[in-house]
């Protein structure tokens, strides 16, 4: 990103070159990839032409401004159609920019558009977007992963040269994973959620995806910080993209949790990510063996509070001011019809879910006992970073799975067995490519930071992305 | 048979900020519908809500005023409902842990100081405004929606089942409107919506210990409406049981031009709200200090001022209720009585044809009421003639004095002037001389009044006895 940053400033390269070199790229390969629901070709022009305006003047906003990105469809973009991947959110326009999107434009970035996702981030392989499903450029006949699959498969198509994503569970890393790009999960708090449409707001950041380590600091260095919108932002500090140190390791205190190399792993993946370890431990990290044993409740825990959160958030959707109103006797069996005819399966499902575990004969048996077991697995994350620096961990128990190939919403959610671990102790953790299986398809590997630890977490990253062998880094 | 009446009342009172509770938008009343709202209050995805600090102040002033324990700990919760006023289809309230629980008013029935337990004040949101084509939205054609008043403060006041009549509820309700104005937390204005009440009542045999069913009503728009609504309610469930009928647990709205409460929905029909602590918000964490500063700007409570009224000013209970009912007379009380004047005349002055006038007009400077009273003393006029100066004062800018001295008022106080007047008025009515000498002792009056008319009302009343007596002599 330095790279392009230079060949920007010395006018090697203009804004309106790269963006014109995306919306070539997202021509050709869009209509096999889908990876976006929006491209605003006009408006990234535009933005790429008064970039360029502004860099002749020297008055460049950013050394990063005129290099455009793509932004998961569920950040409001003021003017710009905000879907969600729903048919209830079709026709939205938001009125207003999201915090980060806000934060993106006052540093000169383009908007090339907004990508897919599944349906209000509901999902872990874009196939519940109501736009139809986001390939894998490495293959396909595979999902991209989700829910952030449409920003994580833009990067690796190289049609954006970074996107944003959120993550609530491991959207940003799980599919960062199977294309292969590096991805971060800020510290809760880190990012403002505000424009973020919420699928549970105790779990949601917003994160950077880009191809390279560096790339995915630079675009967080440009979100990060306190917002006054986001009550929950408090305590977020700025963060600056650091002077890269392979030093870093050296005495590292490297935490490998057994639970995360159990059945269910690929073996491919395992001997990648333990490559990688061992390339680690090579200059001078020290590996400790430690135990998450509350992983195995991650999931159940997860679910019950992401369903919980989101039957609430999702309950404006009514048909009276979003969505096709499906008219009716009475407002009540409006509101039913509506909500009937708007969304998908699996958000109905969720927002069944939610609904039963939130009624008041149900409400201490699911969620207060699942924010109990959150609380358990907080502690038992603080308490492993009291002996390590950082968790080194496969970010998915797979690569890539074929399109259609989860067949019941139970194997779906097993995809985010790995990363909901720290969404719910609201730590940082970054997906980056480690390798590749047999059949060519890329191998993450995920670094979990304690709060506020991005900086760290990036340097081991940068470490483990020069050392370990894989496809040429390319950077448009 | 006999009843005792067992009557809890919940209260909303919209707080007098200057922006919403959650958004920077005006609060100000009666603006063009949906000109007073941004995303957040008009729930915008993606939109978040940030605590105003002035609403938290209000609750907490609010809550010192009704002698409650204010929490340094309190949380928000949302209260999930679908109606078409309800932006986010939830309500930010505080469910679980309120800003402030266990105080009580206290206030006068009559003579009898009586005490009604406050269980609970909380802060919460105002939903949206319905506006009907027809008379309700069950039959209207359609329905519009204004937003203005979506996300103003409210605070929620609910009382201990103390109360045990109807006349008891009315009674506590204007203390309690009277004290929310007294510390200018809400302009309470029952027709504008900024203060609601919503009332629980069942019946119980006399001197049982058990309580029975209760009814909710709803819709009390007046103090009259809340009286009435509770008298009808006696009755209806006093001969539903006299009968040996069950109450049937339900809310019922009043209905004012039939004077009949009607059923709304029953118990099996209750909304469950699903509840759950709000994860856009952390919780409330006040400072005690900042508490005990609130607490210290409290201004002199009405009860406090009424029984200080009778200590220190000997004023009845009728005379002090009227100050502090009117709490712009009190002021003004209070002002004049510290400089001095007479509090009897004072308040005879203010209670009488003074607050007439004021409520029309608007109050006169205090230096100039304090003048009237002061040549009111002197004997400048007369008392009668005071009324007259009183009428001008609203009208003109001039001075009493300067008044008095325009118009010729002042008191004809020289015995010879007034003398020869008297000699004229006995010289005209020579044979009634002769009457009264003769023992007719009431045409005393008589001439008292002569002399008065001949004086053209500005004789003083008591010169004018000596005179006579002088001339006259007794009457034998």
């Amino acid at each position: 990103m330095r790279k392009l940053a230079h060949l920007l400033q010395t006018g090697e390269v203009s804004s309106t070159e790269l963006v014109r070199r995306c919306l070539e790229q997202i021509k050709k390969t869009q209509p096999v990839i889908n990876a976006f629901i929006t491209v605003d070709e006009e408006g990234a022009l535009a933005q790429a032409a008064q970039s360029d305006a502004r860099r002749a003047r020297g008055e460049a906003l950013s050394p990063w401004d005129g290099i455009p990105l793509a932004i998961k469809d569920n950040i409001s973009t003021q003017g710009l159609r905000t879907t969600c991947a729903s048919r209830f959110l079709r026709n939205y326009t938001p009125l207003y920019d999201a915090t980060v999107v806000e934060r993106v434009k006052q540093a000169g970035l383009p908007i090339l558009g907004k990508t897919n996702l599944d349906e209000f981030a509901m999902g872990s392989s874009t196939e519940y977007s109501s736009f139809g499903v986001t390939r894998n450029p490495h293959d396909v006949e595979r999902v991209a992963g989700g829910s952030s699959g449409g920003s994580a498969a833009a990067v690796a198509a190289e049609q954006a040269p970074w996107s944003l994503g959120t993550d609530t569970g491991g959207s940003i890393r799980q599919p960062a994973s199977f294309c292969g790009v590096v991805g971060l999960k800020p510290t809760y708090g880190r990012v403002s959620r505000y424009g973020v449409v919420a699928l549970a707001p105790s779990l949601d950041q917003v994160g950077p995806m880009a191809r390279t380590v560096e790339g995915a600091a630079v675009l967080f260095s440009l979100i990060a910080g306190t917002d006054s919108r986001d009550a929950t932002s408090t305590g977020a500090s700025p963060f600056q993209v650091p002077v890269w140190d392979p030093k870093v390791v050296q005495g590292l205190r490297v935490g490998v949790p057994e639970e995360f190399f159990s059945t269910g792993l690929q073996p491919e993946v395992e001997a990648a990510v333990r490559r990688s370890l061992q390339v680690l431990e090579e200059q001078g990290a020290v590996l400790q063996p430690i135990s998450l044993a509350t992983n195995q409740y991650a999931i159940d825990t997860y679910l019950t509070l992401v369903t919980a959160e989101a039957s609430s958030c999702l309950a404006r959707f009514d048909g009276v001011r979003y969505g096709e109103r499906v008219a009716a006797e009475d407002s009540n069996t409006m509101f039913a019809k509506s909500r009937g005819a708007g969304f998908g399966p699996e958000v109905k499902r969720r927002i069944m879910l939610g609904t039963y575990v939130l009624s008041a004969s149900h409400y201490e048996a699911y969620y207060e006992q699942a924010q109990r077991v959150r609380t358990l697995i907080k502690q038992d994350v603080a308490r492993a970073f009291e002996e390590v620096d950082v968790i080194i961990t496969p970010t998915t128990p797979s690569t890539a799975f074929r399109i259609g190939e989860k067949r019941s919403p139970l194997e779906m959610y097993l995809s985010d067995l790995y990363t909901a671990t720290a969404n719910l102790s609201g730590i940082c953790a970054l997906s980056l490519p480690c390798g590749y299986d047999s059949r060519g398809l890329p191998v993450g590997l995920q670094i979990m930071g304690n709060h506020f630890r991005e900086e760290l977490i990036f340097q081991v990253a940068h470490v483990v992305e020069e050392s370990v062998e894989r496809g040429a880094q390319r950077e448009l | 048979m006999n009843y005792d009446v067992v009557i809890g009342l919940e209260i909303h009172v919209a707080l007098l900020t200057d922006s919403k509770f959650l958004c920077g938008c005006s609060t100000a009343f009666g603006a063009p519908p949906n000109t007073q709202c941004c995303p957040v209050c008009l729930g915008l995805p993606g939109t978040l809500p940030v605590v105003n600090e002035k609403a938290v102040e209000y609750g907490v002033k609010a809550g010192l005023a009704l002698n409650c324990e204010v929490h340094c700990f309190s949380r928000f919760d949302r209260k999930n409902y679908f109606y078409p006023d309800l932006p986010k289809a939830y309500q930010i309230t505080q469910d679980t842990y309120p800003l402030c629980t266990n105080g009580f008013l206290e206030y006068y029935i009559d003579d009898e100081l009586c005490k009604t337990a406050i269980t609970r004040l909380h802060l919460e949101e105002e939903a949206g405004k319905l506006i009907h084509s027809s008379g309700s939205i069950v039959d209207s054609e359609y329905s519009l929606v204004d937003y203005n008043r979506a996300g103003i403060p409210l605070i929620e006041i609910v009382t201990a089942p103390d109360i045990t009549s109807p006349r008891q509820a009315r009674l506590f309700l204007e203390q309690l409107r009277l004290l929310m104005r007294c510390i200018g937390v809400s302009d309470t204005k029952m027709e504008e919506g900024s203060l609601r009440c919503d009332a629980n009542i069942s019946l119980k045999p006399e001197g049982s210990m058990v309580l029975g069913t209760k009814v909710e009503i709803k819709n009390l728009n007046s103090f009259r409406a809340l009286e009435r609504a509770l008298e009808y309610e006696v009755s209806r469930q006093g001969m539903v049981l006299d009968r040996g009928g069950k109450i049937k647990q339900e809310s019922r709205t009043w209905d004012e031009r039939s004077g009949k409460t009607m059923p709304m929905r029953s118990k099996g029909d209750a909304p469950d709200y699903r509840y759950f602590p709000d994860p856009d918000l952390p919780p409330l964490r006040l400072d005690p200090a900042w508490v005990a500063q609130i607490k210290d700007t409290l201004p002199e409570l009405p009860l406090e001022r009424l029984h200080r009224l009778e200590r220190d000013f000997g004023l009845s209970r009728y005379e002090a209720t009227f100050l502090v009912n009117y709490p712009d007379f009190g002021q003004l009380f209070l002002e004049l009585a510290a400089a001095g004047e007479d509090n009897t005349a004072l308040v005879n002055l203010l209670m009488g044809d003074y607050a007439r006038l004021a409520r029309e007009h608007g109050h006169l400077a205090p230096q100039r009421i304090a003048e009237l009273l002061t040549i009111l003393q002197e004997g400048l006029i007369t008392q009668n003639r005071s009324k007259a100066v009183l009428e001008e004062l609203f009208r003109s800018p001039l001075s009493p004095r300067e008044i008095v001295r325009e118009k010729g008022w002042e008191v004809l106080r020289d015995s010879s002037q007034l003398g020869a007047v008297v000699q004229e008025v006995l010289a005209a009515n020579g044979d009634l001389v002769a009457r009264y000498r003769a023992g007719e002792e009431k045409l005393w009056g008589f001439f008292v009044g002569q002399v008065m008319r001949a004086a053209e009302g500005k004789a003083d009343p008591k010169l004018v006895n000596e005179l006579l007596r002088e001339v006259l002599g007794k009457a034998d």
